[in-house]
């Protein structure tokens, strides 16, 4: 027995009004996209979507971690790494990255189920997310979104049940990246859709509805991937549910489409809304299929309180201009100058990974105090290290003690604004605040901790945490 | 056993550069001219000179981040096989380079000896403080934090704890550059020689919320260079020396900024180096036996916040006992930064310390090169120098005086 025990997502703070597109390039695309932080990526977008997915969950209990994007942030070097660390789990556990495919993310799950089925695993952790960056002036620029979703697959405590997939695969070439593309490739629209997504969607909903004896009418919603609004209502007509009560419609005019993070994003919508004994057909696509029926438990009211996608689109900054969007996503070439030197030492980031991944502080057994960085000696009573126990401060929530908002150093998203946070149980963090209105920042506002890039210094992303004003 | 400093040592000869964007003179050429201003002020050649304490932060290599020995003083002065040493404490260079000699001299080292400070800070190609060292010290700890990003986590801290409003709070600051530019106007070695209003402080371009670019010092080239010897040798180079009454020198623990309890409204290094040296110098009250200060103004919050935790007023009453009664200025009850301070000179990483001590021994020999700054009858001044930011502070306070 396998199943879904919990489940989390993440959608980026801002949003990229399509208008804006429309003042710089003509068109009226209606809607808006999130897009990322310039400090974001999969990687932190994972750890977003994990962090959300694992409340409550004792995180020394998961004994695997996929990561699924076709994004990953680097070719060589595993993003699951990173992304377990910075949710703080075992070291013990087995982490894997899935890539290549709109698809990786459900491909993710399925290893997952069949690990807790098998054994080997009792509680697996499957996160995706995708960031895909369109080229200015293309469909893509209005159509891709960034998001993550998360689901913590397990034997017991079961939320949601899968009764049954199917899978298939397909060599089809619609969309594409080569080694060296920045922007995604495709070919001519007409037959990607027609023969592809819509084609193939409706071959597989056919005959897993026929080989598991079931029709349309039986399931609660239909949850499932579309690469556009107007091909997804065709997919949705052939399999012949009630477009108005019966479709869990992708969220294109919120976010966009998410790649690989897009069906589990548009299934943890779907999960918000669930009531105990809903069934749900929830449907993937990219480079083949794959479709599960699901059936919602009692358990799924425990685990409503996530912020999910509801709560995670409520809380938004709009972008003002497309200025900032093509600043925030590397797409601008700009003076260069002594002043933006960057450095790294990948030895030093090694001998601090607990607090700079993991974002443990020091318990002193001597003056109770906990204080953040790790400490050779307690800051508070100069205990020595003997006396001082790691313990993970990233869940902690905080107020901003104090704050400052310079304007000329050499950040992407000027101003830098350097944050003093009380963290509960008298922990202070001093930290960049991303993620922030600037019009709203003040004295004793709510906060919480969140894992970002910090820079790229000698051409390697350097991961740290910062603190954002509560998106709650 | 140890012994008080008091009055063991004096400064028998200072000298210090045009503050200021020197385009035309590097390095050495501003080590050469503190140096001889100096010598030809005690009345000594550089040869009779017997160790140097050599203070910059960055030396000659600015833009590689700072390897400096005593070569460079050497090579630029000449000396001839002296010791030279080179100290570094950050924007509080200076005060070490100072205490170092002093401290030569009274272990009877040496007879004669040269503190220098040095700072060649515009070869950068770009204004403010670089930011080379993103990266150095922690690869992504505290990265992009300024100088004006930390110092400015203190005013927001000011205002919110004193229930000031933004508005309020701009003007307490504004006030302290206003004068700092005041005195600056009047003080030809300075950097920045014209006088602002209230208007133009609040209204100029923001560096780091709450502080615009008239909160901020400027960055600078300069140096400065004091001569001293023991005490009981002054008279045959002046009659006019200054001694040294005390040293107070403090290193935070270095994690204020990440302690629960601190606040960002006090220094406590400055704390604790103002109290060894008030303490050192026999000074109960500073406010009423201190004639004037020259403290490390690097943005306008640091000098409010210095004369706090320096007792140049009480805590939390700047605004009463300083703005209000303008008692700051130089015809005040506690003259602070009437050279124009850090605001007005620049700040040179390395010289400012040294820089600090020129003023008051200008002004306690009557020779401030303007008569209308000059503070009638000075005979005990205190120099506060400090480096780091608000949390992690290196703090040094020299208190000389008339013999």
């Amino acid at each position: 027995m396998a199943g879904i025990v919990s489940y989390g997502a993440y959608v980026p703070m801002y949003r990229l009004s399509r208008a804006i597109l429309g003042q710089v390039w003509g068109g009226g695309a209606k809607g808006e996209k999130a897009i990322c932080n310039c400090d974001e990526d999969s990687i932190t977008m994972a750890v977003e979507a994990g962090t959300d997915c694992l409340k409550d969950t004792d995180r020394k209990s998961v004994d695997a971690l996929y990561f699924a994007s076709t994004t990953a942030p680097f070719k060589e070097k595993q993003s699951a790494s990173f992304v377990a660390a910075a949710l703080d789990l075992r070291e013990d556990v087995a982490a894997s990255d899935f890539g290549n495919s709109l698809r990786a993310g459900t491909l993710a799950l399925r290893a997952a189920l069949d690990a807790v089925k098998a054994g080997s695993a009792k509680k697996v952790l499957v996160v995706v997310a995708d960031c895909r960056l369109p080229a200015p002036n293309s469909a893509g620029e209005g159509a891709l979104g960034d998001g993550a979703a998360a689901l913590l697959i397990g034997a017991t405590d079961i939320a949601v049940e899968i009764e049954a997939s199917a899978y298939t695969y397909s060599e089809f070439l619609d969309v594409w990246r080569l080694e060296t593309d920045r922007f995604q490739r495709q070919w001519e629209e007409r037959f990607i859709l027609d023969e592809g997504y819509e084609a193939h969607m409706r071959k597989a909903f056919a005959a897993f509805l026929k080989a598991n004896k079931v029709t349309a009418k039986d399931f609660t919603k239909a949850a499932f991937y579309g690469p556009n609004a107007r091909s997804h209502q065709t997919v949705a007509t052939a399999l012949g549910v009630d477009p108005k009560t019966q479709v869990q419609v992708p969220l294109f005019d919120s976010v966009g489409n998410t790649g690989a993070a897009m069906a589990l994003m548009t299934l943890v919508a779907a999960l918000e809304d669930a009531k105990p004994g809903d069934k749900i057909l929830f449907g993937n696509y990219g480079d083949g299929t794959d479709v599960h029926a699901l059936k919602v438990g009692p358990a799924i009211e425990k685990i409503k309180d996530r912020r999910g996608i509801k709560r995670h689109l409520a809380s938004k900054v709009m972008l003002e201009n497309y200025g900032k969007y093509v600043t925030f996503r590397g797409l601008m070439q700009f003076e260069e100058t002594p002043q933006t030197r960057t450095r790294t030492a990948l030895t030093a980031m090694w001998r601090d990974r607990n607090w700079v991944y993991r974002c443990h502080g020091h318990h002193c057994k001597k003056c109770d105090k906990t204080q953040f960085p790790l400490q050779k000696r307690c800051m508070y009573c100069q205990a020595e290290e003997k006396f001082l126990e790691e313990v993970p401060l990233s869940d902690r929530k905080g107020v901003l003690f104090t704050y400052s908002m310079d304007e000329r150093t050499a950040v992407i998203d000027p101003p830098n604004i350097l944050g003093a946070i009380n963290l509960d149980g008298g922990v202070r963090i001093f930290s960049q605040v991303t993620d922030r209105d600037v019009k709203t920042v003040k004295v004793g506002m709510p906060m919480e901790m969140t894992f970002r890039r910090i820079h790229d210094a000698l051409g390697v992303h350097n991961y740290f945490w910062k603190c954002r004003p509560a998106r709650d | 056993m140890a012994e008080s400093i008091k009055d063991k040592v004096a400064i028998v000869g200072m000298g210090c550069t045009k503050f200021g964007e020197r385009w035309n003179a590097d390095i050495k050429d501003m080590i050469t001219e503190a140096a001889d201003e100096a010598c030809q002020d005690a009345g000594v050649e550089i040869r009779d000179i017997q160790a140097i304490w050599q203070g910059t932060q960055w030396g000659s290599q600015l833009s590689e981040g700072g390897v400096a020995t005593g070569t460079l003083v050497s090579s630029a002065l000449q000396t001839q096989y002296i010791p030279v040493t080179r100290v570094e404490n950050a924007c509080g260079t200076g005060a070490e380079s100072l205490r170092g000699a002093t401290f030569s001299l009274a272990a009877k080292g040496y007879d004669l000896v040269m503190a220098l400070g040095v700072e060649k800070c515009k070869d950068m190609g770009f204004g403010g403080l670089p930011s080379v060292w993103i990266g150095r010290w922690e690869p992504v700890y505290g990265a992009f934090g300024t100088g004006p990003g930390r110092y400015a986590m203190a005013a927001v801290a000011y205002f919110a704890k004193y229930g000031l409003s933004n508005e309020e709070g701009k003007r307490i600051l504004a006030e302290i550059s206003v004068k700092s530019h005041f005195y600056g106007a009047k003080n030809p070695k300075a950097h920045l020689r014209r006088e602002v209003t209230i208007e133009q402080v609040l209204n100029a371009p923001m560096i780091a919320w709450p502080l615009g670019l008239f909160d901020c010092c400027g960055v600078t080239d300069g140096a400065s260079a004091a001569i001293l010897c023991r005490a009981e040798d002054a008279k045959k180079y002046r009659k006019d020396y200054v001694n040294i009454k005390a040293f107070g020198m403090s290193a935070s623990p270095g994690w204020g900024k990440e302690r629960i309890d601190y606040d960002f409204t006090y220094w406590d290094a400055t704390q604790h180096a103002a109290k060894s040296a008030y303490a050192e110098a026999g000074i109960k009250n500073p406010r009423k036996e201190l004639d004037m200060v020259e403290l490390h103004d690097c943005f306008s919050i640091a000098e409010l916040i210095a004369s706090e935790s320096m007792q140049l007023c009480e805590t939390g009453k700047f605004k009463d006992q300083m703005t209000a009664t303008r008692a700051y200025y130089h015809e005040g009850e506690m003259p602070v930064n009437i050279s124009g301070g850090l605001k007005s000179f620049g700040h040179p990483i390395g010289a400012s310390g040294c820089r600090e001590v020129y003023e008051i021994y200008k002004q306690i020999q009557h020779k401030a090169e303007e008569p209308s700054r000059q503070v009638k009858d000075v005979k005990l001044g205190l120099a506060h120098n400090q480096g780091g930011h608000p949390g992690k502070f290196v703090c040094g306070v020299t208190i000389i005086g008339t013999p």
